[in-house]
This record gives C-alpha cells, sequence and structure tokens, in this order.
C-alpha cells in the first residue's frame, strides 16, 4: 500500500471518490483500490505470509481445541487452573489496554487537546486489546457458551470475578461507543457521531470508574489464592493497587510502542497531524508513563515493607523480583529521564518497549511463573503456547484491519455537502477532492 | 468535548449513579465474618488410628459413581505414586478422595493421610465463584451446582487445600469433581459419608462439628505426648468441617501450615469495601477535575470549533 501510495494511487479518506462520486463500501473496504490491486499487494505484504504460517497452524489447533476439550490442548494442570490463555491474554492484554481511559481522560476530562491526534489510537488499542482478553476467555473457558450466565442465569455477587465480568462487559461497551465515532465518519451517519459525542464526558468518566475498579480487581483475584502467589508478588492490601498503578504505564507504553509500529510500517495511512504531532506526544506519554512507573515502584516496595517480606529478596525468587523491578520498572525509568530531557523520541519508544515487557513480566510472574511457588514449575503445553500466538496473530490482524479503514490515524474530510457550519473553511484548504494523492508525500521519504 | 452544561453534568452524573445502582446488586451481602453453621457435621480423621487400607477411596469410588481407578484399591504400589508434578498424589476428577503415606522419623510406623474436600466453614471456592455454584448448607457439605458452572476455574485458584479437581477431557460439559460429603445421598438423611461408613479403624469419626472439636481435645489430653497439641482445620482458613489429629507435626504429614486463620474472603473484603466508594467518587471528582481544566468558556468553545472543523 506504501508503494501504490507513492504512486499515486488514491486512499479513503473522504466519503467522495471525486467530485459527486461517494465511495461505495466495497471501495472503501479495499481502501480504494480495484479487487485485483488489493489481492495484488495482499500477496506482496510479507506480514501477510507470516501471519497466513501463523494461521495454518494455530486455526486447526482451536478447533482441535473445542472439539476434544482443554486436556487436549493443555495440560490439564489441577494445581494451575489458569495458564497461559489467562495469564498472558487477560492478565497481560488487560493493563496494556488502559491506553484507552487514560488518553480518553487526558483530552476529555482534562483538556489536554494537544494530545488529540493520538486519541483515537489510544481507544481503539483499549478497545482492541480488552475484546481479546475476551477472546483468550472464551478459548480458556470450560463451557464458553455460558459467558453471560453471571450476568443473566445466576449471581456470584460476592465474588471479584463477578465485579471483573460486568465490569469489563461494561467498559467493553462503553469503548464500543468511543470508537463508534471513527466508525460513523467512515460509514457517513454524522448524525450517529454528533449523538456519541455528546455523551462524551460521560462515558469518559464511566471508563474511568470502570478502569479503575477491574484493573484493580484482576489484582484482587490473586488475594482469594495468598499462599499460592510468591509473597513477593502478594501483597493482600495493595494487591489492587500495584495492577491498577502498573496499568498506567503499561497502557501508556503500549500507546507508544503500537504508535511507533504504526510510524514505520502503515506510514501511507497517517495524515499529516499525527505524523507531525506524534514525537511531541510520545515525550508527553513518557512522562506520564515515568509518574506511573515511579509510584508503582514506590508502592511494589511498601508492600514488601508492608508485608515484611524482605527476607525473601535474598532468596532465588528474589534475584527473580529484583530482575523484573530493575529491567522492568527502573530502568525504564532510567531510560525515560534521560531522553525526556535530551528529546530523544527513539529512546523513549525502546523505554516504552521494556516498560510493557516489564508489565508483561509481572502479570505472568504473578499468575503462573511464581504461582504455586512452593509445588512446582508448570511448563506450558506446546498447543498452548501456539494457540496464545494464533490469538495474538489474529489480534494483530484485526487492529491492522481497522487501522488501514477507519478514520484512527487520519482525520476523515467531510464533503462540502455534508460538513457542519465550521467545517466549510476548512475542506478546500486540505486540497479537498481534487485527486490529488493524498497519502504520497508523506511516504515518500 | 465541550463545556458542561448542567444537562451534561446531570447526564454523567446518572451514568455514575446507574454504575452505583448496579453496584449496591454486588454488595448485597454483609461485611461481617461468617464462622459457620452451628449444629453442622464433620468428621474428625486420626492419623495415627488410619492403616492406608484404602476402603474409604474405594467406598467413594462406588458411592460416587467415579471410574475404578488403574491399580487396584488394595496395591501398595499407589503410595509410590505421584500426581502430575507433585510428589504425592492428589484428588483428581477420577478420586474424590486420596490416601497417602508418609514415612516420619520418630514413628514406629509410617502416617497416612486422607485427602478430601475439607467443607470449610466460609469455603474459598464459594465466595471466588462469580455464578454462585458453590453452596455450604446447614448440614456443613459444600456442594457445586454444575448446571451454572462456566468453567472459569477460580475456585480451583481460590481453594487453600487444591482440592477440586475438573474434567479438562470433556469438551461439551467440563465439571469442577470434588468431594460433596455425600450429601444428595447420605448427609442430608442425617447418615454419614461413604468413607467414614466404611472405615474399619475408626480413623473417621463422624459428628457434630463442636462435638468433634471436643472429642479431639479429650484425645489429646488423654494420651499426652502421643498427639500434636494441634487440631488442623479448627482455626485455619476460618475452620473447617474435616478435622485432622497427627502424631506427627502437621507440616510433615502432607499438610500446609501457613494458612491464615481467617477465612480467604477476609483477604478480598478490602478491595470489595472500595468498589462503591470509587463508584460514588469518582464520577463527582472526575467531572470536577474537567471542570477545573477548563480555564476559561471561551477557550474550550474555540478549540471545539478547530475539532469539529478537522472531521
Amino acid at each position: 500500500m506504501k508503494k501504490l501510495a507513492a504512486h499515486g494511487v488514491k486512499t479513503v479518506d473522504s466519503p467522495d471518490k471525486a467530485p459527486g462520486r461517494k465511495w461505495t463500501l466495497m471501495e472503501k473496504l479495499f481502501l480504494g483500490l480495484t479487487p485485483g490491486e488489493y489481492l495484488n499487494q495482499f500477496i506482496r505484504n510479507r506480514f501477510n505470509w507470516i501471519l497466513g504460517a501463523i494461521f495454518l497452524i494455530g486455526l486447526p489447533l482451536i478447533a482441535y481445541r473445542f472439539f476434544f476439550g482443554l486436556g487436549a490442548v493443555t495440560h490439564s494442570s489441577y494445581d494451575y487452573p489458569w495458564g497461559v490463555f489467562l495469564s498472558f491474554g487477560l492478565f497481560c492484554m488487560v493493563p496494556l489496554s488502559a491506553s484507552g481511559f487514560m488518553l480518553g481522560t487526558a483530552v476529555e476530562v482534562f483538556g489536554r487537546h494537544d494530545l488529540e491526534p493520538i486519541e483515537r489510537l489510544a481507544l481503539l488499542n483499549g478497545l482492541m486489546g480488552y475484546a481479546f482478553a475476551v477472546v483468550y476467555l472464551l478459548v480458556d473457558l470450560g463451557m464458553p457458551w455460558r459467558l453471560s450466565y453471571p450476568m443473566v442465569v445466576s449471581f456470584g455477587p460476592a465474588a471479584v470475578l463477578f465485579l471483573v465480568g460486568w465490569h469489563v462487559a461494561t467498559y467493553l461497551s462503553v469503548q464500543v461507543m468511543e470508537v463508534s465515532t471513527a466508525f460513523f465518519e467512515w460509514i457517513n451517519w454524522p448524525a450517529a457521531k454528533k449523538f456519541i459525542r455528546r455523551g462524551a464526558l460521560g462515558l469518559t468518566v464511566a471508563g474511568i470508574i470502570l478502569s479503575t475498579l477491574h484493573q484493580g480487581a484482576l489484582g484482587a483475584l490473586f488475594t482469594y489464592a495468598p499462599g499460592k502467589v510468591h509473597p513477593l508478588w502478594y501483597s493482600a492490601s495493595f494487591q489492587w493497587l500495584h495492577f491498577f498503578v502498573s496499568s498506567i504505564p503499561a497502557g501508556l507504553c503500549m500507546v507508544i510502542v503500537v504508535s511507533s509500529v504504526v510510524k514505520h510500517t502503515m506510514g501511507w495511512r497517517c495524515d499529516g497531524n499525527f505524523m507531525n504531532n506524534l514525537d511531541r506526544i510520545t515525550i508527553t506519554l513518557a512522562r506520564g508513563a515515568s509518574m506511573g512507573l515511579i509510584t508503582y515502584l514506590v508502592i511494589k516496595f511498601i508492600g514488601v515493607a508492608h508485608d515484611n517480606t524482605w527476607a525473601y529478596l535474598a532468596t532465588g525468587w528474589g534475584k527473580w523480583f529484583m530482575f523484573e523491578i530493575g529491567f522492568g520498572v527502573v530502568l525504564p525509568l532510567v531510560i525515560f529521564s534521560v531522553a525526556i530531557h535530551h528529546k530523544r523520541v527513539d529512546f523513549v519508544r525502546i523505554g516504552a518497549f521494556i516498560t510493557v515487557f516489564g508489565i508483561v513480566l509481572n502479570r505472568l510472574n504473578t499468575a503462573l511463573i511464581t504461582f504455586n511457588w512452593k509445588l512446582y514449575q508448570e511448563v506450558p503445553h506446546v498447543f498452548e503456547v501456539l494457540i496464545s500466538i494464533t490469538l495474538f496473530a489474529i489480534y494483530v490482524a484485526v487492529y491492522r484491519f481497522i487501522l488501514n479503514r477507519l478514520p484512527i490515524l487520519y482525520a476523515w474530510r467531510e464533503a462540502p455537502s455534508e460538513a457542519t457550519q465550521e467545517a466549510e473553511e476548512k475542506v478546500p484548504a486540505r486540497g479537498g477532492t481534487s485527486g490529488v494523492p493524498v497519502g504520497a508525500y508523506r511516504t515518500m521519504d | 468535548m465541550s463545556e458542561i452544561t448542567r444537562r451534561r453534568f446531570l447526564a454523567a452524573s446518572l451514568a455514575g449513579g446507574a454504575a452505583t445502582t448496579l453496584a449496591s446488586g454486588k454488595k448485597a451481602f454483609g461485611a461481617g465474618t461468617f464462622s459457620g453453621y452451628s449444629d453442622s457435621m464433620g468428621v474428625l480423621v486420626d492419623l495415627t488410628r488410619c492403616i492406608g487400607c484404602r476402603s474409604c477411596e474405594a467406598a467413594c469410588n462406588k458411592e460416587q459413581n467415579l471410574p475404578d481407578p488403574a491399580l487396584p484399591f488394595d496395591d501398595p504400589a499407589v503410595f509410590d505414586q505421584h500426581s502430575h508434578g507433585r510428589e504425592k498424589r492428589r484428588t483428581t476428577e477420577k478420586a474424590y478422595t486420596v490416601v497417602n503415606r508418609y514415612e516420619v522419623e520418630g514413628q514406629d510406623h509410617p502416617l497416612y493421610r486422607k485427602i478430601q474436600c475439607n467443607h470449610c466453614n466460609e469455603p474459598a471456592c464459594l465466595t471466588s465463584c462469580f455464578v454462585g455454584a458453590y453452596k455450604k448448607t446447614s448440614e456443613g457439605a459444600v456442594i457445586y451446582n454444575p448446571d451454572v458452572c462456566v468453567g472459569c476455574r477460580n475456585c480451583m485458584v481460590a481453594c487453600p487445600f487444591y482440592v477440586p479437581a475438573y474434567s479438562y477431557s470433556s469438551a461439551t460439559n467440563p465439571l469442577i469433581k470434588k468431594c460433596v460429603f455425600c450429601y444428595e445421598t447420605r448427609l442430608k438423611k442425617g447418615k454419614p459419608p461413604a468413607c467414614v461408613d466404611v472405615c474399619p479403624q475408626e480413623a473417621l469419626t463422624f459428628g457434630r462439628r463442636k462435638d468433634l472439636l471436643q472429642i479431639a481435645d479429650k484425645r489429646i489430653k488423654a494420651h499426652p505426648g502421643k498427639y500434636e497439641d494441634h487440631i488442623y482445620g479448627e482455626h485455619e482458613v476460618g475452620g473447617t468441617s474435616w478435622m485432622y489429629l497427627s502424631s506427627a507435626p502437621f507440616d510433615q504429614v502432607g499438610f500446609d501450615t501457613a494458612l491464615q486463620k481467617e477465612p480467604i474472603l477476609n483477604n478480598v473484603k478490602d478491595f470489595l469495601a472500595t468498589v462503591p466508594m470509587v463508584l460514588a467518587i469518582w464520577p463527582a471528582l472526575f467531572t470536577g477535575f474537567h471542570l477545573l481544566a477548563k480555564r476559561d468558556g471561551k477557550h474550550e468553545e474555540n478549540h471545539h470549533a478547530e475539532e469539529d472543523s478537522k472531521k
């Protein structure tokens, strides 16, 4: 697509293909290319080959799991009821998706409109992460078709998981609404977009509430297993705060990581507003992430002090804990402070990547690696790992599919006929519908 | 987003209010600590009396219609078997109770320990279940309703005794498998569970939990030096219906002696208590922040026009 854009193929970024002629839905789906052109670039893209290879192995395995049960693809461990699907899919994907409520809060509540170019990406990142956390959950549940039971059939109101279930479901709907504005633009339904925008503050505040609670609740889930989670990763009083606070840098850094990937691989789809502001915004996000990381570091050690688990630091698990904190929290903090001071965006991106790694490591440590530390170490079944990778590949593919189409990385240019009064003078200034390859100049370099 | 009109503020508050109502459902239980039904039944297991004949395993197998094990119940080679990853056997979907052998120094014979669901007074499995599939009956049994189970296996994570097993092999109807105190077939009718009935050594004593505690106390006092001065299950995780006496230190015969005295639920209460507070405070707090962040109405208005025109 990058090359096509460079050769003057017009990309879909407004309702009109040419003056007086609208894009049809099929044309929009094919990114404004003819089916032949689309197929051509689809096959040319090496990344699709990798995805294809993963799907070739993984999709049959997923089918295998549903026909022959969890026992066929996991060790069916009674001692480790939660394997990779939940440790990674739920406990890692959810904190990495905190970006939606973080940026939503910054822009809508605190009025940081300078962060607006990345707001939609952050919201979408949140939605995608949550949606796929649910997908992982569906693969892991013994009877996924009963997913709605805690909502409609039978209630266990004293359970933390009940709260997680309700909040993730509610928040997922909130996020769908938040992202739907982009979808409504894309299908040319300004009235619906306007309706949603009216409720933006309400949605954002609901997002903060729900996020605070279920990010924390994922941590609180482990307070059910005080003897099983290693004392260094366990804190009866602060577990939910550890999870909530660490989700803040996790979400912010995930947006930095995703935006960096997007900038390099989907440059044709990003508009000038996004590209020109990205470096500045990345630095700002890193500032926020640093605040989150330093707070997290402090409350982590308050947790150790509160439960007086210092002695464990001298053990093997203690070294592992220090590695997680040192590499996953302290190192990115140092990188961030240097990078922010010298305005080195490339370093910020490295720091963000390490932060994401650190949070993932923390969740895997809590849920899987140090879990049952008094018992034995469970090594996941190879099929379990392969299915997890496949689900992640589907996540990437869907994520890319949406970014390619909906106005997330670029602004949708309203046609003069449909634009609201304020927009009128803006459209001609942007080159209008003259057929100039809009994406081209951005990807020439 | 534009400035807050009164209507929008109301809308935002309403959303928060709706969420609060939602939460009040979740908080329908009282925050007090439940220490068990006063007349609930229990079983006292005396490790000094058990000879490892495993007739309790066989009786359970028959009572609960479980498949035959690979090795017959009278084959002592079973004691050298171990579960996946473990040194000793544990309860599985095909064995709701298992007896393990422990060679403890200073004991003149090996000790045998029977494992099954301990039927906690305030069960962690029950409190962690988000569909309320578990029930603690007034007779003391912790029973499970397979019709609502979703299969999240949180109960298995929560159980401090590693008791619930899961039929992972089933694709269409995998369920939690654990000892149910023979509730439907026996306990409900006032009869002791199958394992107790069959025990030839009277190693298992069935009775009201508070009576069992007295019996246990008497045994400890009547034979000074024979028993450890501890009734395992009297206070562990809030007390259990099944309790143990041992002549060897409990940690040497497979018991977790580091368990907390309070019910597992107590660990979660702090968090659950913050839930309604967050729901009540956050909407006003963040709407307030929004008002503060908006320096003057004008700035927002201008910006909003820009934003709209971009799209």
